[in-house]
C-alpha cells in the first residue's frame, strides 16, 4: 500500500523514501544482485549439480534471499521493512560467514558461490551491500504509533 | 558473434554509464539525450542478440547455449528496464539508476563475450 503523505520538510515518509531517492538506486543494485545469483544459482543446481552441491545450493540460496530483499524494499510497509531487514542481516552473516570459511578452507567450495570469498567474484558487492542496506533501513525505520 | 559488435556494445554501455554519471553528478534530471542515448545502446543491444542467435544456431564449436541465449536476452532487458526505474524518479537518484544499469549491461557484454570464445 503506497503511502502518499509526505512527511514534514524536505524528508519524505519512511514509506516513500524505500522507494525514492537513494532508495532508488540501492533497489536497483539488489535486483540486479538478486537477478545474477538466482539465475546462476538455478542453472547450476539444474545442470552441474553434482560438481559443488553445497556451493551451488548456497548460491540459490543467496540469490532468493537477495530478490526477497529487493521486493521487501520495494514495498515500503512496516511489514516489509522487517522482511527486508531479516533478509539483510542474512546477507551480511552469510557473507562473512562462507567468506571466512572459503578462505580457511576452500575444499568444501571447488567452484565459487555469491559469497564466496566475500563475494570476490561479484566484485565484493555482497560485502558492501548489506552494509548499505542495514544503514538505508535504519534511516527508513516506520515509526511505531501510526498516525 | 563477432567480437567487434561486442566491443561496440560494451564502449556505448560505458558511454552511457559516463553520461548518467555526469547527469547525476550535476543533480540533473533525466533527459532527452540521455534517453536517445539508452536507445542507441539498445538498438545495438537488439542487433547483437540477432546476430548472437544466429551465430548460436550456425556454430560447430562448443558454446553453452543456455547460458549463452540467457545473457543475450539479458542484455536487452537490463537498459529499458532501468529506463523505466529511472523515469519514476525526478531527482539525480533517478539517473543514478541509469548509471547502475549501464554498468551492468557492460558487465554483461564482457562475460556474454567470454562464455562465447571460451565457452564457458
Amino acid at each position: 500500500m503506497p503511502s502518499s503523505p509526505t512527511a514534514k520538510g524536505t524528508r519524505p515518509s519512511a514509506g516513500g523514501a524505500m522507494r525514492h531517492g537513494p532508495g532508488r538506486v540501492l533497489v536497483a543494485v539488489y535486483a540486479v544482485l538478486g537477478l545474477s545469483a538466482t539465475v546462476r544459482g538455478t542453472y547450476q543446481v539444474l545442470f552441474q549439480f553434482s560438481e559443488a552441491p553445497l556451493a551451488y545450493l548456497l548460491s540459490l540460496f543467496a540469490g532468493l534471499v537477495y530478490v526477497a530483499a529487493t521486493a521487501a524494499l520495494v514495498r515500503a510497509t512496516p511489514r516489509a521493512w522487517r522482511v527486508a531487514l531479516v533478509a539483510v542481516l542474512v546477507e551480511l552473516v552469510g557473507v562473512l560467514t562462507v567468506g571466512t570459511l572459503t578462505v580457511l578452507d576452500a575444499a568444501d567450495f571447488p567452484d565459487g558461490t555469491v559469497w564466496g570469498e566475500f563475494g570476490r567474484d561479484y566484485g565484493w558487492v555482497p560485502l558492501v551491500l548489506p552494509l548499505l542496506g542495514l544503514a538505508w533501513l535504519r534511516r527508513t525505520r516506520p515509526t511505531r504509533p501510526t498516525r | 558473434m563477432t567480437p567487434v559488435l561486442a566491443w561496440a556494445c560494451g564502449v556505448l554501455a560505458l558511454a552511457v554509464a559516463a553520461l548518467a554519471a555526469v547527469v547525476t553528478v550535476r543533480g540533473r534530471r533525466l533527459d532527452d539525450r540521455l534517453l536517445i542515448a539508452v536507445a542507441v545502446l539498445e538498438t545495438a543491444l537488439l542487433v547483437q542478440a540477432v546476430v548472437g542467435f544466429v551465430a548460436l544456431a550456425l556454430t560447430d564449436r562448443s558454446v553453452d547455449g543456455v547460458v549463452f541465449g540467457s545473457y543475450l536476452v539479458t542484455t536487452v532487458l537490463v537498459p529499458p528496464v532501468g529506463a523505466f526505474w529511472a523515469l519514476g524518479e525526478k531527482s539525480r537518484w533517478g539517473t543514478g539508476v541509469l548509471l547502475v544499469a549501464a554498468l551492468t549491461t557492460a558487465i554483461l557484454v564482457v562475460r556474454l563475450e567470454q562464455v562465447w570464445s571460451t565457452g564457458a
